[in-house]
């Protein structure tokens, strides 16, 4: 990465040979300007965000994580609890079935499928990232939303109506669509970056494996998955920070209802889709310092996945030079 | 003999164990496509079936319930205004950090500043909207320029990530022969290495363009209280197609849903179209830079 960075003794040189151009030395300053203005911006963001939820901190502390009230009424109420629920049902609903298939899609691009399938099927799934979230939700609300109230969540409160998660009635807007949304959104994420993964597994292991007998399945199981485990966690990690953040195709399907309860047919609320259908409502100081506060929560857990994930990624890229 | 049946009947077990694993891995492939398929094809049939002329050319009509022609016209003139607007302001920077990133800085410091920039990509487009609320909005009020500076944040890290990939791959021997003839390091930068990369600089902005003109949590706090007449004034707050989109969903008007399915289409062609270039344009580069991926 960092090439040729001429130290200060090698400008002193250059100085020296009367080769050191003003030119230099003004790339050089507006070029940092521009790449500390980018790190900064980071700073700014967490400071400005927390400094604006400042009155809700105040008043609320951090009983805000554990009340589950939201009443923007005369009594001016405020706390995260159901939307940390939410969020955490919802997100990791999401992860538990994107998590599986995303890694079963990433094999079948880089073990099964034959070589001129694996672009087309591989830029296919990648659109599927590019589709906007608002798309996204729009068809979650009018075509996936009927399907799921008048047949998916039928089927599961016949199948498995003993479990508290499958009681209640079937309805277009709950958790059930928010998670069902939120796995179309990230399934391309993780299985991109799963896919780069696999692709880094040496050959040689992989031939070594099959020449010793075993299936491709046991190939897979033996050399693949334990060599690409922890960019997997990487990937995860990354996948769920997404799913955490999304806030407008949640909206659309989540039905906004401030509740904690284990049935995933009825409306329920996240933290990042509690801020965006607030965008018009928030008139007091408190109410728009609680939103604030909502989104430093967000903030503090993207900020930790990202850095966990990246450090990750970043180790595995040392020992596999393939994966950026 | 027995141990022998034993051994092929473990054999058998394994085989089906993998050519169920098999399936699966296939089936799991298809799935996505097929959602992504039946996505594309509900958008392509119902936006299709609402969209003409008057999307385009008229503005919303104030009232729900009506037949009068109605359209998007301020939205999609909102949303060129601010996308350009965040374009302008995104390219220069996540350009000069990229510059920064591969020619000037140290390892360490690079590895600092890219981990940043990765970070800052993964921050949620909601809260990126609430930041620029509270550096902006709140004092000025909302604005196409503070969406567009909401939507430059989301486009920094592309842009700079796609721009220093790109960079490091220019051979150093063409770094050395410039300055070797004598060329100054920043001519050298400017003049010779950057032109080389033009093509990830234009492919890692239109990807950039892509993601962000489909993005509505950052101009929910920043431009969503307009009006319904036509404005290209970027101190005002203007519509924009995505947040018109998102309003429309949650609307009793099926007349409403069917602009806003038009709406989607538009979108949607615009961004698959604008990445598969982008996509295309990549590949074509990356094949002439002699790296085949």
């Amino acid at each position: 990465m960092a090439t040729t960075s001429p130290s200060l003794a090698r400008a002193a040189e250059l100085r020296r040979r009367g080769r050191f151009h003003p030119g230099d030395a003004a790339l050089h300053g507006v070029t940092l300007v521009a790449a500390l203005g980018a790190v900064a911006l980071l700073a700014l963001i967490a400071w400005k965000v927390v400094d604006q939820a400042r009155p809700a901190m105040h008043r609320f502390g951090l009983h805000f994580l554990v009340s589950n009230t939201w009443d923007p009424g005369v009594h001016q109420v405020f706390g995260a609890a159901a939307f940390i629920f939410g969020t955490a049902v919802t997100s990791l609903g999401a992860l538990l079935i994107a998590g599986p298939l995303s890694i079963a899609i990433a094999l079948f691009l880089t073990e099964l499928a034959p070589r001129w399938l694996r672009g087309p099927i591989g830029t296919l799934v990648e659109m599927l990232a590019a589709v906007p979230s608002v798309v996204v939700g729009l068809w979650g609300i009018l075509v996936m939303g009927p399907f799921v109230a008048n047949h998916l969540e039928p089927w599961l409160k016949h199948t498995f109506g003993f479990l508290p998660l499958f009681g209640g009635d079937p309805s277009i807007f709950g958790l059930l669509p928010a998670i069902l949304v939120l796995t179309i959104m990230i399934t391309p994420i993780v299985s991109s970056v799963s896919r780069e993964l696999f692709l880094g597994v040496p050959q040689d292991l992989k031939e070594g494996a099959l020449a010793l007998g075993t299936t491709r399945w046991e190939m897979i199981r033996g050399v693949v998955l334990p060599y690409a485990r922890s960019g997997i966690a990487a990937a995860l990690i990354l996948g769920l920070g997404r799913a955490v953040g999304e806030a407008i195709a949640v909206t659309q399907v989540i039905g906004g209802n401030v509740a904690i309860h284990w049935s995933l047919f009825r409306p329920g609320d996240t933290l990042a889709s509690r801020i965006a259908s607030q965008y018009q409502g928030a008139t007091t100081k408190l109410q728009v310092g609680s939103i604030a506060y909502l989104a430093t929560i967000l903030l503090v857990f993207s900020l930790v996945a990202n850095v966990v994930a990246q450090a990750i990624v970043r180790k595995v890229a040392r020992r596999q030079p393939l994966i950026r | 003999m027995s141990a022998l049946s034993a051994n092929t009947d473990g054999l058998r077990r394994r085989r089906a164990v993998n050519r169920l694993m098999e399936a699966i891995a296939t089936a799991a492939a298809f799935a996505a496509v097929v959602v992504l398929g039946i996505m594309v094809v509900s958008v392509a049939r119902r936006g299709g079936a609402a969209i003409d002329l008057n999307l385009f050319t008229k503005t919303p009509h104030p009232f729900s319930f009506t037949n009068q022609p109605s359209g998007l016209a301020n939205a999609f003139v909102g949303t060129a205004v601010i996308v350009g607007i965040a374009t302008a302001m995104a390219v220069p920077v996540g350009v000069l950090s990229a510059i920064y990133l591969n020619e000037f800085a140290r390892a360490r410091v690079a590895f600092l500043i890219a981990l940043a920039l990765d970070v800052l990509n993964g921050v949620p487009a909601i809260v990126v909207g609430i930041f620029v609320f509270a550096l902006i909005v709140v004092h000025h009020g909302q604005s196409a320029l503070a969406g567009s500076f909401a939507l430059s944040i989301l486009m920094i890290p592309l842009i700079a990530r796609a721009t220093q990939e790109v960079l490091a791959l220019v051979p150093q021997a063409t770094r050395e022969g410039s300055l070797a003839l004598g060329v100054s390091r920043w001519r050298t930068t400017l003049g010779v290495v950057l032109p080389q990369t033009i093509g990830a600089i234009v492919t890692g902005t239109t990807l950039a363009v892509a993601r962000v003109a489909g993005e509505t949590a950052p101009l929910l706090f920043t431009s969503s209280i307009v009006g319904d007449r036509l404005q290209w004034n970027p101190h005002l707050a203007l519509a924009s197609v995505p947040l018109k989109i998102f309003e429309y969903s949650e609307s009793p008007d099926p007349a409403d849903h069917a602009r806003a399915w038009a709406a989607a289409l538009v979108l949607i062609s615009f961004v698959l179209v604008a990445s598969i270039t982008a996509r295309a344009l990549a590949a074509r580069s990356r094949r002439r830079m002699g790296l085949h991926r």
